[in-house]
Formats: structure tokens, sequence, C-alpha cells
């Protein structure tokens, strides 16, 4: 992809929107007079901000250029990662868990449980938290800093630094109130820098109806041969893992995504509860998850819809002039085999010691493809590969659908609009960890285990220490991730085991007062444990043993995967289910087996069937959380249904 | 806390707003061939100007009501939220 050009009045609008960012941390500054203003915004902040604060802080930038990916990979079917694994689980969150959130003591997630169950269930998550927000921010700061240089030619380490600085003199600043502020802002940026971007592509594409006839033949000229409708159609192609690109079958996606992954990082993950807890009232807070289910459930038209739409102008010949461009490693190792005279498509067959040669020949011509001027020879013929690789979906690069459609329909002005718009959310992606990490670090690491009882002060200014030292060692994360990929993927990979369970956990904890701190902790690392355990055994279609599964199948010598995947979507699904199943059985029976640790009065606001319900009836029907929360299921069963 | 988020909202689209529609009455009809043809900078600017706008005198009205139920003796439900 050629870089873009900017103009003086795209500078202008991102220079401009800066000078707002680090304008509202120093309006706020002098709000921030104690640690409970720092970390909870002195719970002071009107529902419709924690709402929009509360759905943004999970729309960074990876998530807006991720699922238009996925839409151009899988088309519709992507909308489930929205319809059915996140608007259900804000409901639960509103009506069920937040009364416990916002009603104990707790000021974090990791609290709750340690007044639920015991210490050490709540060290094991505060420990994990922490970790995970800090490479979580740092993978943020990367994949900024990457595209940025990808498509601006900007430097890498001044964009490192430069992000870091504006994030870190906000935060100091006003704290999380200040981060929630620039979530809202980046809200709105986000919504009004995409929409005429997907307004242009959808008329290009000649509108809905248009495009779903185009839609027909990328689903049947797939080598895989799918049937008509899939890629605008999200259930009717779901009976079976090959009937669809993403290779699930409806009972992995309903249970592995819709209930276990969905639960577990909507109604557990404190850098989205967070935000609720923040809100001015137990009414405010309930109201949150619902305020943001409105939005996020029409969100799909902003950004899986824009991937949907680039698949069908890509694969609609001389009609359009737009095409996702082909992943560059591709082209290299094409052009590698070229000279090479290893014929293309039997390199996935080759002896290591030929894979080697071919991947030196590779690291050469790109690198000469840096140095020589665009006309030359090397560059044609890397266009002329481009080109003909344009029709096999397996070397497309989809990440790259949100920059080409930039790239193809924004004139200058708009352009700047919509950049400005990615890097907000990739900093703010960036700031949500690191309120969150400052302060599940100062209440549940620093003031439990290293300085209890020091005066709040003193905390607010460990939470600010916290802050710098959060942000440097994201810093350190980036420059991690940008030279081993692979420390990357295996970070996540734990994150994944260490989650996956947490919500059994937290279910039994809220609703079953039999449930002991020993069944709690005990529980949760076998879950931990379990789903190592099958993410070794299983292994999807075409990957390599190692880091994508099938390790332990390889340690123990097995000739077959004895858990094989057509995708490794379905894998992560299914061990999602067996790390929450195994988590629900054990701490149930650990339970059972040891003494209560809590009595029935320590437990009081801490469990369903002991805590009063908070009464809502004198408000009107649009404040009621059950009533908002049927009315937003309604919707979204509406929306299943038009796009059966 | 007395900060009215809608401010800072409200002026800064009103300023792109206003930025964008300048510019789409000042620049060529080339610049808009990959648009379609069509001058989204005006439009979208005239769209961002009048959410910008909006917000602004929400935030406007919201502080005034603040202050006059300030001014009365008890506080009512609407100085608690309206900020």
């Amino acid at each position: 992809m050629q870089s873009i050009q900017l103009g003086g009045i795209d500078y202008a609008i991102l220079i401009i929107y800066f000078v707002f960012v680090i304008g509202i941390g120093w309006a706020l500054k002098r709000y921030m007079k104690g640690s409970t203003d720092f970390f909870l915004s002195g719970r002071s902040i009107p529902a419709w901000v924690t709402g929009l604060a509360f759905l943004s802080a999970n729309l960074g930038a990876q998530e807006v250029i991720g699922m238009a990916a996925s839409g151009a990979k899988y088309g519709i079917m992507t909308c489930h990662f929205y319809w059915l694994g996140a608007i259900p689980a804000m409901v639960f969150l509103a009506i069920f868990m937040m009364p416990f959130y916002y009603g104990s003591r707790a000021r974090s997630v990791p609290e709750y449980l340690k007044l639920r169950f015991d210490e050490k269930t709540r060290g094991f998550n505060a420990m994990s938290f922490a970790v995970m927000t800090v490479f979580s921010s740092g993978i943020s700061l990367h994949a900024l800093a990457k595209l940025m240089e990808m498509l601006l030619g900007w430097d890498y380490n001044a964009c490192i630094a430069v992000s870091a600085i504006i994030v870190l003199i906000y935060i100091f600043l006003g704290g999380l109130t200040s981060a929630i502020y620039n979530e809202v802002l980046q809200f709105f940026m986000i919504v009004l820098g995409f929409t005429p971007l997907v307004y242009l592509a959808l008329r290009d594409a000649g509108g809905w109806t248009v495009l779903k006839e185009k839609l027909v033949t990328v689903a049947t000229n797939h080598p895989d041969k799918f049937a008509a409708g899939t890629w605008s159609e999200s259930w009717a192609h779901m009976q079976n893992t090959a009937a669809n690109p993403m290779g699930v079958e409806w009972f992995g996606m309903v249970m592995g995504l819709g209930f276990v992954l969905s639960f577990g990082y909507w109604c557990t993950d404190f850098l989205v509860v967070q935000r609720a807890m923040a809100a001015n009232s137990m009414s405010a807070a309930r109201r949150t998850p619902l305020i943001a289910a409105i939005p996020k459930m029409l969100f799909p038209l902003l950004v899986i819809l824009p991937g949907i739409v680039a698949m069908g102008l890509h694969f609609s010949g001389q009609n359009s002039s737009f095409r996702i461009p082909v992943e560059p490693k591709h082209i290299v190792e094409k052009l590698a085999a070229e000279r090479l005279n290893i014929p293309y498509d039997t390199i996935k067959d080759l002896k290591p010691v030929q894979k080697d040669a071919l991947d030196a020949e590779g690291k050469k011509i790109a690198e000469e493809l840096k140095q020589t001027q665009p006309d030359s020879t090397l560059v044609a013929a890397a266009r002329t590969t481009q080109t003909q690789l344009q029709m096999r979906y397996d070397k497309l690069d989809y990440n790259m659908v949100i920059p080409a459609l930039l790239q193809h329909y924004l004139p200058m002005g708009l352009l700047g609009l919509c950049l400005t718009a990615l890097m907000a959310s990739f900093m703010s992606g960036m700031a949500g960890n690191v309120t969150a990490f400052n302060t599940v670090w100062t209440y549940d690491i620093y003031q439990s285990y290293f300085a209890p009882n020091k005066s709040d002060h003193h905390y607010l200014w460990m939470g600010r220490m916290a802050t710098i030292f959060g942000i440097l060692l994201s810093v350190g994360a980036a420059y991690l991730a940008s030279r081993f990929n692979n420390i990357m993927d295996m970070l996540q990979l734990v994150f994944g085991f260490v989650n996956a369970p947490l919500f059994a956990t937290f279910l039994l904890g809220m609703f079953w007062r039999r449930a002991t701190g020993h069944g709690a902790f005990w529980g949760l690392l076998s879950g931990t444990g379990w789903a190592a355990i099958f993410h070794g055994l299983a292994l999807s279609k075409g990957a390599a043993a190692g880091i994508k599964g099938g390790w332990l199948a390889q340690m123990l010598g097995l000739q077959t995967i004895p858990i094989p995947f057509r995708s490794e979507m379905a894998q992560n699904f299914w061990m999602a289910i067996v790390a929450w199943t195994s988590c629900f059985v054990l701490t149930i029976l650990i339970s059972l087996a040891t003494r209560r640790n809590k009595t029935d009065n320590e437990l009081k606001g801490l469990v369903y069937s002991l805590t009063p319900r908070p009464k809502s009836e004198n408000e009107p029907w649009y404040k009621q959380p059950v009533t908002v929360g049927v009315l937003v299921l309604g919707a979204t069963l509406i929306l299943n249904i038009i796009f059966w | 806390m007395n900060f009215d988020l809608r401010y800072p909202i409200g002026i800064m689209f009103s300023v792109f707003g206003a930025m964008l529609v300048i510019f789409g009455l000042a620049s060529e009809t080339k610049l808009y061939e990959r648009s379609l043809g069509i001058n989204v900078n005006l439009w979208w600017g005239l769209v961002l100007l009048v959410f910008g706008a909006t917000m602004f005198l929400m935030a406007r009205r919201a502080g005034r009501a603040a202050k006059e139920s300030a001014a009365r003796p008890v506080p009512t439900p609407a100085a608690k939220n309206g900020r």
C-alpha cells in the first residue's frame, strides 16, 4: 500500500483534537483531591457519560480494524460478537451484577473477590489482571505506532513517545474521570468520523440489495464453496462447522462466545466495570451497561459493514476500483519463489532446508523493495504479483480493510477526521488499561501487601506514580511486541487460560452463598489448568503444533491430534467452554467439602439471596433497568431475525 | 463536580464542522473524485456544526437550570443531575 498524503487541514484537526484531550485533563485537575476522585471519579459521573465510556473503553482501534477484518473474512456472522457476544451479558451485568459491584464496599473487581471469598482469590485475580492490562496497553501502543509508520511514514519511536506522553499527561492530571471523558470524546469521533466512510463505500457498492448479490459471488467462489447467503445471513449457515468460513457450529457459538467468553469479559473485567462503578448513583451504575448496549447493538453498521462492503467491492471485477491489499509477506514469498525457480503452489510442502533458503531470499527482496526507486523493475514485479494474488482469499491482508477504504474514498479534510478518530481510539484503549492498572495496583496490590493503613493522600500519590510506571511498562511491552511477536501471542494465550473460567467463580459467588474461598481459588486454578491442557491437545486445521495448540499431544508423542478443529476460533470457543465447566463443577465440589469462611452477615450485599433488591419503582420506565434491559434484548432479537 | 462534558464536545465539533465547511467551499471539485463526486467536506462539516451547536446549547441550558435552582433554598433533583 502506498502511504497516505495528509494536508494542512488534516494536521490541524489532529492537533486540535489533542489540545482538547489534554485540556480536559487540565480542567479536571482541581477536582482530584483524594484517591476516590482519582480512581473512582468520586462516584459522581452521570449515566450517559459512564455508559458511552463503558462502550468506548472496549472499542479500541484494534477492535475497529479487527471487526472490519472479520467482516470481510467471515461476513455478517461477525455480528454475533455484538448481538450474541455482548448485549445479553451487558443486560445481565446491569440487572443482576451491578448491585453487588456498586452496592458493596468494593472499589475494584478483585476487591469484590476478597470481600466475597478470601485474600488468595483476590491476589490471583489482581496480579493476573495487572499484568494483562500492562501488556494490552503495550499492544495498543505498538499497533498504533506500526499503523502510523506504515500509513503515514511517521517514525515508530516518535509515535510511541508522543502517544505515551499524551496519555500520561491526561491521566496523571485527571485520573479516571479524564480517561472516561476522553473515551466519550472518542466515541463521538468514531461515530462521526466513520459514518461518511461507510456511507460512501456502501453507495459505491450500489446499496445493500446490490451488495447482497455481489456477496453471493464472494461465497460461491470461495475455495470451500459456501452457500450463496453465507456472507449476508448470520444464523442460517451454522448447522455444521464446514458450512461457514468461521468454522464454528451453533452450539460452540452460543455456549463459547455467547455465554462463557461474553459474560466472562463484560461481567468480570474491571476495565469495563470500573466505568460503571464511577457512576453517580446505584441507578446510574445499573443503567451504564444498558445505555452502552443501545449503540453497541448498532455498531456493526459502523465497524463490520465496511468490511463486508469491502469484500463485495473487491470481488466485483470492473465495477469497482477498490481492492483489499494482499499481505506483503505473500508478495515477497512469491517473488522469492520465482527467483529460486520453485513453483509457488508447492512451497507449503518444502523441506526445512529449502524453506530456509526461501525465507532468506524473501528477506533480501523485502530489503531491496524498501530501498529501490518507485519505478524499478522489482517494484513493478511486486505490483504484478499483488494483482495475481488478489483473487485468493487466504492471501488478502484483511487488517488493511479500513486503511484501504480511508485512502480510497476520503478526501483531505474528512481523512484527517477519520484518522484522528483511529488514533484517538488506540490511545483511549491504552488509557483505559492504564486507569484499570493503577487502581488495581494501588488498592489491591500496594495497599493490601506493601503499605496498608497509609493516608488517603499517600494512595493518591501512589496512583499517580502507578500511572507513570504503568505507562513506562506499556512502552516496554510495545517494544517487546515489536521485537518478539511470539511473546505477545504466548501472553495472550495465557490470559485466555486465566480469564476463561472466571465467570464461573463470579456466578457461584454472587448466587450461591455456600461457595467458599478454597472452592473459588482452587476451582479457578483448575479451570485455568484445564484450559491449558485442552489447548495442548487441540489444534485447528493447517496450524503447526506449538503456540496455536497441540503442544501437549506433541510432547506425548501422539501421531494425531486428539481434538481437531476446523478453525482457531472454534478451538477458542471450546477451550472457554471446557475451562468454564471445570471451574464451575470443581468450585461446587470443593465448596461442599470445605467449611464456609464467611457468615451470612458478612455476605450481606455480596450474595444475591442475602441482599435487599435495589428499588427503582419511583423512577420513570426509561430509568428502570429491568424494563430497559428487556427492550434492549427484544431489539437485539429483532436484528437477529432480520439478518437470520 | 460541575464540569459539563457537553461544552468541550460541543466546542470541538463546532470547530471541526466550521473548518470542514470552509475547506469544502474553498477546495476544487477535483478533490472529490474519490468521494464519488460528493463534496463530503461541506456536507459532513454542516452535520458536525449542527451536532456541536446542539451539544453546546444543551450544556448551557442545563447550566442555567442548575444556577436557578441553586438560588432556591432547597435543592431540587434537577440541581443534582443537571451539572
